[in-house]
């Protein structure tokens, strides 16, 4: 089982992605440079949070061109597992790997502080581990993480079961005192409709050890971990 | 033969846009009251080499359909002029 963190110019979550990966949970993790197309035979990859080529243009716009995002659309077309980190969130709904878009934050700022996010499908790769509507805390660092997209498309992606996790209070409530950044239904995370492909704004390699304040973000990379493991199985 | 395509490029109606409402809301604290809204975007000029306006007209929408806007957030509009 192998990992793999794509480095973009300008990413600067990539080291926390693979310290959580190789030394927190030992598992085989390598760096991909944006200008290769080999995936080195990873089984997820992950495209980390950061400014990637300075966020010019639009957050993610450009980072989608580089080579190695030809590989990691191949590599969704065959099933593969992929999860973007808030820039890398971006990047992925601006390759159209998962739809809509993020907005500048509803007040202007950049919000960097923990949040409550309420896991609303265990079904994807990245969430079996959670119980159904449990609430976990997990920080988020972003000047752009308003989710948006037109209703038509808001109502498909909820009818698919593809909104995988929203901001909420300490005991779950959903009500807007409780959204950071001011995303349409206080959507923080979604997935493609096979459920491979996950992009959200909050940093889970920012809660994977204790001394951090939380480990529930672990517990996603967990999940890939044991889904990957029981697929492999399967497979052979 | 170069051409010049200035292109505008605005967010959707519906779309919110923070950055008008802080310039709104810094307008009105000069005591310009009178404004209504702010809308913000972005411009580009994009010198290219074409054979006719026309052909240097569908290159640059081309363009902006691929990169320059985001289609789920922006629209996009652009004059092209002919360059000396």
């Amino acid at each position: 089982m192998k990992f793999g963190v794509v480095v973009f110019p300008g990413s600067n979550c990539d080291y926390d992605c693979y310290y959580v990966l190789s030394e927190v949970l030992r598992v085989d993790t390598v760096f991909l440079w944006h200008e290769d197309r080999d995936l080195q035979g990873c089984d997820c990859v992950i495209l980390p949070g950061g400014f990637s080529y300075g966020d010019y243009l639009r957050t993610g716009a450009i980072a989608r061109f580089s080579p190695i995002m030809t590989s990691v659309r191949d590599f969704v077309r065959e099933g593969g597992l992929v999860l973007g980190i808030c820039n890398g969130f971006q990047i992925l709904l601006e390759s159209g790997l998962l739809p809509g878009a993020l907005l500048p934050n509803r007040d202007g700022h950049f919000v960097c502080r923990y949040t409550h996010l309420k896991v609303e499908n265990t079904s994807t790769p990245f969430t079996r581990l959670f119980s159904p509507g449990e609430i976990i805390r997990i920080p988020i660092a972003h000047h752009q993480g308003n989710f948006f997209m037109p209703s038509r498309d808001l109502e498909k992606i909820k009818h698919n079961r593809q909104v995988v996790f929203r901001y909420c209070g300490p005991q779950g409530e959903e009500d807007s005192g409780f959204n950071p950044n001011g995303s349409l239904e206080n959507i923080a995370g979604i997935a493609s409709p096979d459920f491979r492909v996950l992009g959200m704004m909050p940093h889970p390699e920012r809660a994977s050890e204790e001394i951090l304040g939380s480990q529930d973000g672990k517990k996603i990379f967990l999940s890939v971990i044991a889904w990957l493991e029981e697929n492999r199985r399967g497979r052979h | 033969m170069k051409y010049c395509g200035k292109i505008v490029v605005v967010l959707k109606p519906g779309v919110f846009d923070p950055q008008g409402v802080t310039i709104k809301n810094a307008l009105h604290t000069l005591g310009y009251g009178e404004v209504e809204e702010v809308k913000t975007g972005k411009f580009f000029e994009v010198i290219l080499e074409a054979e006719t306006e026309a052909l240097a007209g569908r290159r640059l929408q081309e363009m902006c359909d691929q990169l320059l806007a985001n289609p789920v957030i922006e629209r996009y509009s652009f004059e092209v002029e002919g360059k000396q």
